[in-house]
């Protein structure tokens, strides 16, 4: 199982790239998941609200219904609620102020050599290594 | 209805996508981000995977001008690397690496990530209503100085 890992990572990513182009190509528009949810949130997305909601819908009840078919799948996500807490608070406020995250700055933006995708993705990827390697091999915390 | 069906689609092959690739599973981002731990490439094909597709729809984009639903394609480009994009990566990155989750999976694995899955979604909210402000205010201290 060990050795195919990368090979379920290119095949997922594979997916994830083409539902970006499903979404850029036939609805014209960039698929970034803090962007879709966001603008629901902050009311910023009111008049695409349909569409936005449509993705999560898809997005949320699909891998579902499959982990709930098929089984086998688990976060590993900390007990910790104070880690909880502030992670979720941190990639919230993170995402929106930076107006992007994984799938908008880094696949999307990349893939088209946007200076702001760039950066976003190294400050988040730095960042998120430092406080990694912080909290786990220093403070002990995850 | 094409818009909202077609983008129920593009949800659900990304969330299935997050799910196959291992994105979903915590252990995973954070054993990539680990460098000093048990190092995990996983992260780097998924990325690496996903840019090959999305390559080639921006080049399509360019040369199509319109999407098939009749939308204009966003092809302009915001370049302002401001300090709202900076500190706002910095402090989704810290909170991507304390609990190994980004917006994209903590939404896919609602369905099977327990109370745990669902704190973190419900915080991530009240980080994204809080955010409005946040960066007005940025804004203004970055403007005056």
């Amino acid at each position: 199982m060990i050795e195919t890992d990368w090979l379920w990572g290119l095949v997922g990513g594979l997916m994830i790239g083409g539902a970006a182009a499903l979404y850029l190509l036939v609805n014209g528009r960039v698929m970034g998941a803090s962007g879709i949810i966001g603008g629901l949130i902050d009311g910023s997305g009111r008049d695409a609200w349909a569409e936005r909601l449509a993705f999560l819908v898809g997005l949320v009840a699909v891998p579902a219904l499959a982990v709930l078919i098929l089984g086998g799948a688990d976060t590993h996500l900390s007990t910790n609620p104070v880690v909880i807490i502030a992670g979720g608070l941190l990639v919230g406020l993170g995402t929106r102020m930076a107006n992007g995250c994984t799938s908008g700055h880094g696949v999307c933006g990349i893939s088209r050599l946007s200076l702001r995708g760039i950066v976003a993705t190294v400050f988040y990827i730095l960042v998120g290594g430092i406080v990694m390697v912080l909290a786990r091999h220093v403070l002990g915390w995850i | 209805m094409q818009r909202t069906l077609f983008a129920a689609l593009a949800g659900a092959i990304f969330g299935l996508g997050l799910l196959v690739s291992g994105m979903t599973d915590t252990t995973r981002v954070q054993g990539w981000l680990d460098v000093f731990g048990d190092w995990d490439p996983t992260l780097a094909f998924v990325m690496g995977g996903a840019m090959i597709p999305m390559a080639i729809a921006w080049r399509v984009a360019a040369r199509r001008r319109v999407a098939v639903l009749g939308t204009a394609l966003p092809l302009t480009q915001d370049r302002k690397v401001d300090a709202n994009l900076v500190l706002g990566s910095s402090l989704f990155g810290a909170g991507w690496g304390l609990a190994g989750l980004c917006p994209g999976p903590a939404l896919a694995s609602l369905g099977w990530g327990g109370w745990g899955g669902l704190l973190f979604l419900l915080a991530m909210v009240v980080g994204m209503v809080a955010a409005p402000a946040a960066k007005a205010r940025i804004d203004r201290i970055t403007q005056a100085a």
